[in-house]
């Protein structure tokens, strides 16, 4: 651009020279003064914002953060500040994570973790964040290099990788639990992990990674015909994990016979994904900055402007064996938690005349666990909320078959192996 | 199993059941699985070519078995196109299936995620989390692959998207 600029100005200048009508002059000045504008203004656009060693509420046109720190002016956040403390990690930077990294990014978060291995396609500018300049860069690459110039406060880290398979997914648990950013905190290095992939498989490793990890984290999902979605809050031991129930999707309304899938996988909307990465955000900053009420599953039917809500509780016979420790962990930890929310709502019974809509969620759930173990395999399948629907069916029971495997060459690996490759042979 | 062809239904119910439910991280019992994943992958594969239907070779490209490359062909008005095929098991597997790639034909077709990952039915998931971990790898290429080859290779053919390579053109599958 700059280099163009500077050739249209050497052009204007031989033009000069060469005209002989005097009358055109005056136009080749004014056309040569123009370029001068525009080769300032791209020399201005490039310039950097520099970091912010503290966030200040003063409000002069100067001050990146005046505006959020306003919130905690007007009572809304009591600690706004501390969003510099927190680490949020965001696996899938597509049309829901790129969204909700930049969302946090204005809001100054602390540091950010971008899992995703894709690249930026032209087929990705139907949706938010991307631009075309970037085709062909990876999408955690890409991602920072916006980040990093709208807010050099953030600290972004960027993973270039699967997460389903065998390496990425040791890089994608140790990139978890570092804990340089913040020494002295609790828990894994990072406050909260959302997942916004597209796709079944790449959510069962998120839930087995956080499990593992005892890791809170927030699902969302945009459906395929691109008119519903979802955000849901995962709390190892205490919410159903993302394998405790098969997958809730919010139904659209259209009959899956009718759905015309031929010649495509996925539709996406900008609108569609814009809400569900704002809805994801906005749970993240009243979870992380403790405001508000944190839904614990809330859909969107983009057809019908509806929105249901939803909890959920662990399954007992859950497949998952991390999430099964989990479970007994949040069992004997009860009494701890009784004492606490039983503190917490002695405090409360004073203010509580004026805002009940505060009083009814935390300490509910502790109460209700006790009968929870009874529920069966189905876990809370039978209680879904209009229009929430299972994506996917529960593995069938079937009986251990009776072990009448010949021990031998036959169940030997290296054996097996050799038969396969004489297979493949001929 | 509604939605599925009688050929492929039949074909399903002769590869061997998987009875470990286990995935790669889970060391002693990964290695037992992978050892029925073998004799359902030699059981298909016999099967396959008694049946003059042989359309795929496997084999794992690393000593843990959690990868996997081989190739894959399907034969339409008489020509054979074949390609590469090659796919992780994920860490989270059998829970989920492993996503199965073709990345000669990446970009090619629409119904192919990025990286050449096949665009599964409606109804393989479904039929896939119903069967967890009785489902393994011969029976994501017999529930995914086959149907997946059989509906795009001629589109893509008879679009011009794939030509046939000449010095294969007259020699029929082995
Ligand atoms: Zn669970």
């Amino acid at each position: 651009m700059e280099a163009e600029l500077k050739e249209l100005v050497n052009d204007l200048h031989s033009l000069k020279k060469s005209i002989s009508n005097p009358s055109h002059l005056a136009l080749i000045d004014k056309m040569h003064l123009h370029a001068e504008n525009i080769a300032t203004l791209e020399k201005s656009g490039t310039t950097r914002r520099s970091k912010v060693k503290d966030m200040s509420a003063e409000v002069i046109d100067s001050n990146p953060y005046s505006r959020l720190m306003a919130l905690q002016r007007m009572g809304i956040v009591n600690n706004y500040e501390r969003i510099r403390e927190f680490s949020v990690a965001i696996v899938g930077i597509g049309g829901v994570g790129s969204v909700a990294a930049e969302m946090l990014t204005r809001c100054g978060i602390g540091r950010l973790l971008l899992y995703d291995y894709d690249k930026v396609e032209l087929a990705n500018m139907n949706r938010l964040f991307f631009r075309p300049e970037q085709v062909g860069m990876t999408k955690t690459d890409a991602a920072v290099q916006t980040l990093s110039e709208i807010n050099p406060d953030v600290v972004l880290e960027s993973y270039t990788l699967n997460i389903t398979t065998v390496e990425g997914f040791d890089t994608f648990m140790s990139s978890l639990t570092n804990k340089s950013f913040q020494p002295a905190k609790s828990g894994s290095g990072v406050d909260l992990v959302l997942s916004c992939v597209d796709n079944y498989e790449a959510r069962m490793v998120v839930n087995q990674a956080c499990n593992e990890l005892n890791q809170t984290w927030m699902e969302s999902g945009v459906s395929e015909d691109a008119v519903s979605g979802h955000i849901q809050l995962l709390i190892p031991g205490e919410t159903a994990c993302f394998a405790c129930v098969p997958p809730l999707v919010v139904a659209s309304g259209i009959d899956e016979r009718t759905l015309k899938r031929e010649g495509v996988c996925a539709a996406s909307l900008p609108t569609t994904m814009g809400v569900v990465a704002g809805l994801l955000v906005q749970n993240t900053l009243k979870y992380l900055l403790k405001f508000g009420q944190v839904s614990r599953y809330l859909g969107y039917n983009a057809l019908k402007d509806y929105f249901p809500t939803m909890e959920m509780k662990p399954n007992s016979q859950c497949s998952n064996a991390a999430c099964l420790e989990r479970q007994k962990e949040y069992i004997l930890a009860k009494p701890t938690r009784d004492a606490a929310a039983k503190a917490k709502a002695d405090k409360e019974v004073l203010s509580a005349a004026q805002n009940p809509v505060h009083a009814d969620n935390e300490w509910n759930i502790s109460v209700v666990d006790d009968e929870e173990v009874a529920g069966a395999s189905g876990g809370n399948s039978g209680v879904l909320p209009e229009g929430i629907v299972h994506e996917l069916p529960v593995a069938d029971e079937y009986p251990k078959p009776p072990v009448t495997e010949t021990v031998g060459p036959a169940d030997d690996l290296e054996e097996l192996r050799r038969q396969l490759e004489a297979l493949n042979a001929d | 199993m509604e939605g599925w062809d009688p050929n492929t239904k039949s074909t399903l119910t002769q590869i061997p059941l998987l009875t470990i439910k286990a995935g790669p991280r889970d060391g002693a019992a990964w290695t037992q699985r992978l050892k029925e994943e073998y004799k359902a992958l030699i059981a298909y594969t016999s099967m396959n070519k008694s049946k003059d239907n042989d359309w795929f070779r496997i084999s794992a490209a690393n000593p843990e078995g959690t990868r996997w490359k081989g190739k894959c062909w399907y034969v339409h008005n008489l020509l054979k196109y074949e390609f590469d095929l090659q796919f992780d098991v994920p860490v989270t597997y059998p829970s989920t299936a492993p996503e199965l790639e073709l990345p000669e034909l990446d970009g090619k077709t629409e119904k192919m995620y990025r990286g050449g990952k096949i665009c599964l039915t409606v109804h393989f998931k479904p039929l896939w989390a119903k069967n967890c971990p009785r489902f393994g790898i011969a029976h994501a290429l017999c529930l995914g692959l086959a149907p997946w080859l059989a509906a795009e290779i001629p589109v893509l053919v008879d679009s011009g998207m794939i030509k046939h390579k000449d010095d294969v053109a007259t020699s029929s599958e082995s």
